[in-house]
């Protein structure tokens, strides 16, 4: 009760500082639509669910969710430019998604197509095994892969993805052979992993929080440890070069105008800066990103790259 | 889950909230295209300035009412208003255009309160144990479950084997084109980006089972449904006594539907279509399933509504949801605070057991509120001219179809494949056989794709397919499925012999 009442005092601050600088080159007229291109029940679903409150205090307006699932975000993303572009509008973006998608074959938009503005967080790759597995530590796992080439089996969630990418990546850093089985969506690798189907997931971090004491995570792709987990070790302290994960972000027609752009970047910051959003989305196992408009083709330019490079190998991409 | 949990989900508040639910989901769900899962998205921020079992409480008491509102476009237009309503096609139009859609109505309601209450109890009392069954099935159990339910195209295509079979294999061919969800490749789009998004069940639903009936009030003279001379009430004695008669039925169907339920990815479509097949597989030689058989109501109604208590068993106790609006409903609980998961019941018992018996009275509610709507529905429909009608249901299918993701593609293909199914139609090839081989096909395709990958690197592909004991059943049962109508068939031509 006590933090509802906080929200509130915070949200009238936040409406008399609005009105105290005044002359804003842009603003809201009602409601917002947020698409998720994807169905619900995802880390894109639950994070965009997380901003809704704080959207409605600080601004006053409702954030209204829509899904559009298909063709793993395509046919969403290919309808983004147009779409109106008087900010009422916005879309959630994921990396690698919008980036191996159009590189795979013409799904009716390029990466360069999205005028994405704000990269807010991301979910670490990781490793996780069921609590009784006899994986205690990453290494136990990479020994057996050596000594058993191709039978440890790891569910991730579908084909090209950020866990796809991450095996790709750790198998051949790890010098190993696991195989990877897609799953359609990240509740559904964990029922296998929990099932007993495979004997580990690639998946993130979110799923050791939400699974608490019947997984254990091996290693996570992190620069530093998860606040949530100080017990379990990065890739990088175990000797690989691993940080990334599934990146997400929000995006709006390319049409739009700078300020509108500037609007909503500084709308996803200031929530991304409530220290009690922070703390919830970490309670949720996901990790916090700032890019904001200005840093953003940096970002996209160094994670392309990677990406690309990492997919082409891999034989996904030509 | 003591008393106390009952006391605070029966405050006057939680009661007008699970009363709204119900009436505002079975108006939502009785829309073709407007789904469960669309009125939970819309509906979820208000519920976030409530306390977390009054919010609960109105969810499950909206995706109950859905489920059910289903039924009556089912019944009264021959389309399913949810995917979940498919099978109450069957038997629920030809009662209607006998002039007993007030008695089809009235039977739906009550299957759906009965599978909605044992669903609940499942939820209530076994929800532990039963969330083992939501993993016990691997993906080799999919593959097999998805083959048993297009084994059913078999049984409910009495007459034409080959026509279902051609229209199932033609429902599988539809849903491999576009972006495949585990194997990420993009598949028979010939280059069109309109072809990227596929065939989506909703828009499919709608264009097959809805476009042919609007074509065929415009190409006949006839009466939408028969008119009685005086519209009674929905006739609620006759309906009570028909399914009390059907205990048997009711009870097998929700059971069917709980545990159908429990598995996600499977849902309500699956469960309506299995109940109601074991229904006819089990009923007695003078009930014609197919041309207005009351118990064919009964199952499929009953099974629906018991998977909205079944798929909550894994969303609460796993964190893995069953449904789309069990993800939904998921999603909220986050928001709220709320940690599903293993640690839920002994963490945050007292928000969910408020829960679950608010959905025990959102079910009971659905009573008097579903005969009730039912009841205006029905006279509405019967009485409205069909020129209103038609252009009124026709509107509803472009925006309902539009509404889903927003996109006109979509609307172009369930125009075209509403008038293929008429034209094929015509040739006697059922919309049903292609809906479940849409339905079906992704789900047989990722469990053989996943079976296949990790039975070839345990070296042990046969033992995957075959060795395991559910996949046995399911095997068996698909067997009986398929070789129970030829055997019937030889009999009874056999019989026709010696009476010549």
């Amino acid at each position: 009760m006590l933090k509802r009442t906080f929200l509130k005092m915070g949200a009238a601050l936040a409406v008399t500082a609005s009105l105290a600088t005044g002359a804003a080159a842009a603003e809201l007229n009602g409601p917002v639509n947020y698409i998720i291109p994807f169905g619900p029940g995802g880390e894109s679903d639950i994070s965009a669910r997380f901003q809704q409150p704080f959207f409605k205090d600080k601004f006053g307006q409702d954030m209204v969710i829509s899904y559009q699932p298909g063709g793993g975000g395509a046919v969403a993303w290919a309808t983004l430019n147009g779409l109106s572009d008087d900010g009422q509008t916005i879309m959630g973006v994921n990396l690698p998604h919008i980036i191996i998608k159009p590189a795979q074959k013409d799904v009716g938009f390029t990466t360069e197509d999205l005028n994405v503005f704000h990269m807010f967080h991301f979910t670490p790759d990781a490793i996780i095994v069921r609590a009784d597995s006899p994986y205690q530590t990453l290494e136990d796992l990479v020994e057996d892969a050596r000594a058993n080439p191709a039978q440890v089996t790891m569910s991730g969630s579908g084909k090209a993805t950020a866990n796809h990418l991450a095996h790709i990546k750790f198998d051949k850093m790890a010098d190993i052979q696991t195989t990877y089985v897609p799953f359609k969506g990240t509740g559904a690798a964990v029922t296998a992993l929990l099932g007993n189907q495979v004997k580990a997931e690639w998946g993130y971090s979110t799923v050791a929080a939400t699974q608490g004491e019947e997984v254990r995570m091996l290693a996570v792709a992190m620069e530093e440890r998860h606040p949530l987990f100080p017990d379990v070790p990065t890739f990088k302290e175990l000797g690989y070069d691993m940080v990334g994960g599934a990146y997400r972000g929000i995006a709006l027609p390319n049409s739009a105008t700078d300020e509108v752009t500037q609007m909503w970047s500084d709308m996803i910051a200031e929530i991304n800066n409530d220290p009690e959003f922070r703390q919830q989305m970490l309670d949720n196992g996901f990790a916090m990103l700032d890019v904001e408009a200005d840093g953003m083709d940096d970002f996209m330019a160094a994670r392309s790259e990677e990406y690309l490079s990492d997919a082409r190998e891999a034989g996904l991409i030509d | 889950m003591e008393f106390g949990h009952f006391l605070s989900a029966l405050t006057p508040f939680n009661l007008v909230l699970a009363l709204f639910g119900v009436v505002a989901g079975t108006v939502v769900g009785s829309i073709p295209g407007l789904t469960a899962t669309m009125a939970l998205a819309v509906l979820v921020p208000i519920t976030f300035s409530m306390d977390p079992a009054s919010a609960l409480i109105l969810l499950g008491a909206i995706y109950t009412g859905a489920i059910y509102g289903g039924a009556y476009a089912a019944i009264l237009l021959n389309t399913p208003g949810t995917p979940s309503a498919i099978a109450t096609t069957f038997d629920g139009y030809p009662m209607a255009k006998r002039g007993d859609g007030d008695l089809a109505v009235a039977l739906a309601c009550f299957a759906s309160v009965v599978g909605g209450l044992v669903g609940a109890f499942s939820l209530l009392l076994l929800a532990p144990p039963l969330s083992k069954v939501a993993l016990a099935f691997g993906p080799i159990e999919y593959f097999w479950l998805s083959i048993f339910g297009l084994s059913l195209i078999a049984s409910l295509s009495t007459g034409n084997l080959m026509k279902g079979l051609a229209g199932g294999a033609f429902g599988m061919l539809l849903s491999t084109v576009g972006v495949a969800e585990v194997s990420a490749d993009i598949r028979l789009t010939f280059g069109s980006q309109m072809l990227v998004g596929g065939f989506g069940v909703i828009g499919a639903l709608i264009g097959l089972y809805c476009i042919p009936v609007l074509i065929d009030l415009v190409a006949t003279p006839d009466r939408h449904l028969k008119m009685e001379e005086d519209v009674r009430s929905v006739r609620i004695g006759e309906a009570f006594r028909i399914a009390a008669r059907s205990k048997i039925n009711l009870i097998r169907s929700s059971v069917i539907g709980t545990l159908i339920g429990i598995l996600p990815g499977a849902g309500g479509s699956v469960a309506g279509l299995v109940a109601y097949s074991e229904a006819k597989r089990t009923g007695k030689p003078h009930q014609k399933f197919g041309e207005g058989e009351p118990d064919g109501i009964l199952a499929t109604e009953s099974a629906n509504n018991a998977t909205v208590g079944g798929g909550f068993i894994p969303t609460l106790v796993l964190g893995i949801p069953g449904t789309p609006p069990d993800a939904i409903v998921l999603g909220a609980l986050l928001v709220q605070g709320v940690r599903t998961g293993p640690t839920m019941f002994s963490q945050s018992g007292s928000i969910v057991f408020t829960f679950i018996y608010g959905l025990l009275i959102a079910t009971v509610l659905m009573l008097p509120a579903g005969l009730l709507i039912g009841r205006y529905a029905y006279k509405s429909i019967v009485n409205i001219p069909k020129a209103v009608l038609v252009p009124t249901v026709g509107f509803m299918t472009i925006i309902g179809t539009f509404s889903i993701r927003n996109s006109v593609t979509d609307v172009i293909l369930m125009l075209g494949l509403g008038v293929f199914g008429w034209v094929v139609g015509r040739f006697g090839f059922a919309a049903s056989p292609i809906v479940l081989g849409l339905i079906l096909g992704p789900i047989a395709e990722q469990g053989f794709v996943q079976g296949w990958t990790i039975g070839s690197a345990t070296g042990n592909l046969f033992g995957m397919f075959f060795g395991r004991p559910i996949s046995q059943g399911i095997i068996a049962f698909t067997l009986i499925t398929l070789i129970l109508p030829l055997y019937t068939a030889r009999r009874r031509r056999r019989k026709e012999r010696e009476q010549t």
